[in-house]
């Protein structure tokens, strides 16, 4: 009863973690299964996002407009990935890869040190946990919220143009992309810009909502990403198949991911372990679509070599 | 109008696996031309049309479309002129998007993709119109995926794709060799129904010799990277299998040996 009364009292912060998480693994949704491309850029530029935002909002910028500068500067972190895998030929992963570690660098750059902390008692900020309880609209479940909704309408809305279709069949037949004149390379590098952008802005609302941006905070995003992702459409995948509806339980897998967190933590699980136990329970939901074909493919020599027999 | 001027291409030069695709390739084709194209395993009858298409870079000649020299383009450029429809019928459709949705890729090649909508209403009722050409049940099917479609209605489809804006040039990669016969007829008969419909500069290779002499109004067999044999107009309609084969063994000077396309006679 004690465990359930604290994991209830806990439930806004985790839903909006998960809601800002959300965001992020938007992001990864339209690498990972739109482009079919597994992009690690992102563990960086979460950092990158956060990092912006942070700066910026110390130095007196619109909280507004730091939000709009950490999404340009993930989309040009993403531009750097797509162009290491189009113009030099670097596969995608180890593309990623090289930006992530690049941008380690010039995170701190930016910052200055590792960690830089904004106070909510001293600066205006758009979200913090420390609202998470109160019943007004800069609660961050409100705030959060309503920027999630926006940004899946306007990606239902920019996947559904010329240019977002051709993103769409690159990532679905880059043969037939190319047979209908669709340059598959100026595709993929926009794909993963949009990607890292929207990374890069969770990033900058994580900053804020916990009051720090720090160099580490987009270790493992990735995993993360991916977790909401297959959750979202193991939970939702039957039910929901419209695109926007599709993206909505991605951000929902966020959640569910983040409450799942909790409730294990409040059970007593040592935090330290939490990655571990991410790690493997995605690693987990990534084989089980290639069991089950194992599994379809035995059956089907069963049931042939049943037959021979008879 | 194609001309195909001296093109030649080798794969990995310089390694053990070295091979001359292409020895030297001249085609000259004119409106309305509908040309066959037949030959033995590794004749250098893809490598050619994959030339055409700009898949990989030729190592000398060139190529030139409607007087626009494409030899340098790269394949997304070169879409705009040629239609293509593949031997895989998994290559030519996107399999995870809809009917509708492939049909509105096909209709904006050769434009730059905006932010305008990728297919509008007055599209969907164009391709319902389309699609009962195929008379395959696809026009009540516009919102399928298209990975829920068989090979031959796939291959049609993508037919339907290759032709939705008149190109140049129609590409035909053995597009009925992974169909059962049945639907192989039918999508020949697609094919044959469109070019003669749009008046399309056609090249299509085929193992079926019965076919490649029926069809079209020019037939070409090639032979290590060569073209062998070159027949036209009247002489092609009253060509037979044998011709055909006795003059491939004059021309090229050995037997001609495909089990698949003698199978298939």
């Amino acid at each position: 009863m004690e465990i359930l009364l604290q994991l209830f009292n806990a439930l806004p912060g985790s839903v909006s973690q998960g809601l800002i998480w959300g965001i992020m693994a938007i992001g990864v949704y339209i690498t990972y299964r739109i482009l079919d491309v597994a992009d690690l850029t992102v563990d960086g530029s979460f950092a990158t996002g956060g990092a912006v935002a942070v700066v910026l909002i110390l130095n007196g910028c619109n909280l507004w407009l730091a939000m709009i500068l950490a999404f340009v500067a993930g989309l040009i972190a993403g531009a750097i990935t797509g162009l290491l895998h189009t113009l030099m030929g670097i596969p995608p992963i180890l593309a990623g890869i090289l930006t992530q570690l690049s941008l380690y660098s010039i995170n701190l750059k930016i910052m200055g040190k590792a960690n830089q902390s904004v106070n909510v008692n001293q600066t205006d900020l758009l979200v913090s946990l420390r609202w998470v309880k109160e019943f007004a609209f800069h609660n961050p479940l409100i705030t959060v919220g309503v920027v999630l909704l926006i940004l899946i309408a306007i990606l239902y809305w920019f996947f559904g143009t010329e240019m977002g279709c051709g993103i769409r069949a690159t990532g679905a037949n880059l043969n037939m992309s190319r047979a209908q004149g669709i340059n598959t390379s100026f595709n993929k590098v926009l794909g993963i810009m949009i990607s890292n952008g929207l990374v890069a802005f969770s990033g900058a609302f994580l900053a804020q909502y916990q009051g720090f941006a720090d160099v580490k905070m987009g270790q493992g995003a990735i995993v993360i990403g991916l977790a909401a992702v297959i959750i979202g459409e193991a939970l939702f995948g039957k039910i929901f198949k419209n695109f926007a509806l599709r993206l909505l339980s991605v951000a929902f897998g966020s959640i569910i991911y983040y409450i799942v967190v909790q409730a294990v933590i409040t059970a007593g699980l040592d935090a330290n372990l939490l990655k571990l136990l991410s790690a493997a329970i995605v690693a987990i939901f990534l084989a089980i679509p290639y069991w089950k074909r194992l599994y379809s493919e035995k059956h089907m020599q069963r049931v042939k070599g049943g037959k021979t027999n008879a | 109008m194609l001309d195909i001027v001296n093109v030649e291409k080798t794969f990995n030069p310089g390694t053990i696996n070295e091979k001359k695709a292409l020895n030297g390739i001249n085609l000259h084709l004119d409106e309305g031309d509908f040309v066959t194209v037949i030959g033995g395993n590794g004749a250098g009858k893809s490598t050619m049309l994959n030339m055409i298409a700009g898949v990989y870079p030729v190592d000398c000649g060139s190529i030139i479309v409607d007087d626009v020299d494409v030899t340098r383009l790269p394949e997304y450029k070169r879409a705009r002129y040629l239609g293509r429809v593949f031997q895989d019928p998994m290559t030519g459709t996107a399999a995870n998007m809809q009917i509708e949705e492939n049909l509105a890729l096909a209709a904006r090649r050769g434009k730059r993709r905006t932010l305008r909508p990728g297919i509008t209403a007055k599209e969907r009722k164009e391709y319902q119109e389309l699609l009962k050409i195929l008379d395959l049940g696809l026009e009540n099917r516009l919102t399928a995926k298209v990975g829920l479609l068989s090979g031959g209605q796939r291959q049609a489809l993508t037919l339907l794709m290759a032709t939705l804006k008149k190109p140049k040039l129609l590409l035909l990669d053995e597009h009925t060799a992974a169909l059962d016969p049945k639907t192989a007829k039918k999508v020949l008969d697609i094919t044959e129904e469109i070019v003669a419909r749009d008046n399309l500069i056609t090249i299509m290779i085929t193992h079926n010799m019965a076919d490649a002499i029926r069809v079209g109004n020019r037939l070409i067999m090639m032979h290590e990277g060569r073209i062998v044999v070159d027949v036209k107009g009247e002489e092609k309609k009253k060509l037979t299998i044998e011709q055909l084969l006795q003059m491939f063994e004059e021309s090229s000077g050995s037997k001609f040996t495909s089990d698949k396309v003698m199978l298939s006679k």
